[in-house]
């Protein structure tokens, strides 16, 4: 499962600011960061809505702070090894949870 | 007075904190008895008063204070401070203090996106808490910043709050060092009993190694409350 983490629109985001004024130095224009984190979960066994609920709270308890950030939960299935699924979609990507904060 | 019979004022150790020793000294100087206290402890040991250090807990890993709000001790800080318990976050522990819910808003990294360390003018802005009661309303003082996260940050209506109610304890003057919003240098709780800044008061307590000695009235407050409470 993965939980991606945002500083909300209203909060400042130094560290993007300062991605966002490299870039621009390096030629890449017209492009403006805002910097969050992402943190893939190894969850053992079936996920269950209990299961997706629970990790809900982790993150809304531990791996955001929903006073400057919002934050997002996902099944995120392993890519597959296999040649056939090139073409397709690296990760198959199930939205299953709700957007928080 | 006596640091053998001043109130007992505990200083958590976290692995990462910087300045724990600093505080357990200033307590001594000021006339308290200073207590170690542990991040793994499971009790207060009788102490009237906590003070939450500065440093890099848990290594500032995930966000300033967010792991370390989890250590054993804090069930006990937390349970001890609704209980009306004096309590002191300063820089990480002012961190620490908001990730508990113990006081509002969040801190966030400097909009100047530098490490800052300079003296710090401020402004006393309540003297109504159990630990800024030995200030004058008003007064100019002078403390040491060093931190790369003290940018305080609040929703709207929390600082409507917090500067309605006299929540807003010290401001940042001649110049905003770091972007907190209205120059928020310290809070409090409704009830005055927590508090927490970003400058360091336990550096400022001796002419040997600081231009004021602005921080003892931190200090000096709480054991005068205490001693008066007995």
């Amino acid at each position: 499962m993965v939980v991606d983490v945002m500083p909300k629109p209203e909060i400042l985001d130094p560290q993007g600011k300062a991605v966002t004024g490299a870039l621009a130095r390096l030629g890449f224009a017209g492009i403006s960061v805002r910097q969050g984190k992402r943190f893939e979960l190894d969850v053992i066994g079936e996920i269950t809505e209990d299961r997706l609920a629970e990790v809900h709270r982790a993150a809304e308890t531990l791996l955001a702070n929903t006073v400057i950030e919002t934050f997002n939960v996902r099944v995120e299935e392993a890519p597959e090894a296999s040649e056939e699924d090139d073409q397709a979609e690296s990760a198959e990507q199930t939205e299953l949870a709700t957007q928080a904060g | 007075m006596d640091p053998s019979v001043g109130p007992r004022i505990g200083v958590v150790t976290f692995p990462g904190s910087l300045d724990d020793q600093d505080a357990l000294r200033a307590i001594r100087l000021c006339g308290g008895q200073p207590v170690p206290l542990w991040h793994g402890d499971d009790t207060l040991d009788d102490v009237r008063a906590v003070i939450l250090p500065g440093g890099f807990s848990y290594g500032d890993y995930l966000r300033c204070g967010a792991i370390s709000r989890f250590a054993p001790v804090m069930t006990e800080v937390i349970k001890a401070a609704h209980d009306g318990m004096p309590v002191l976050g300063i820089c990480n522990g002012f961190q620490i203090l908001c990730e508990a819910h113990l006081l509002p808003g969040a801190l966030i990294r400097n909009d100047v996106r530098v490490f800052v360390c300079k003296d710090q003018d401020l402004r006393v802005e309540s003297v109504d808490t159990t630990w800024t009661s030995d200030f004058t309303q008003g007064q100019g003082i002078t403390l040491v910043l060093k931190s790369g996260e003290g940018g305080y940050v609040a929703d709207e209506e929390t600082l409507r709050r917090l500067e309605g109610e006299g929540q807003v304890i010290f401001r940042y003057v001649n110049g905003n060092p770091n972007g907190s919003f209205n120059d928020i240098a310290g809070i409090c709780n409704e009830r005055g009993n927590v508090v927490g800044l970003m400058p360091h008061p336990e550096h400022n307590v001796d002419s040997l190694t600081g231009p004021t000695q602005d921080g003892r009235a931190i200090f000096s407050s709480v054991i005068n409350f205490l001693a008066a409470r007995v």
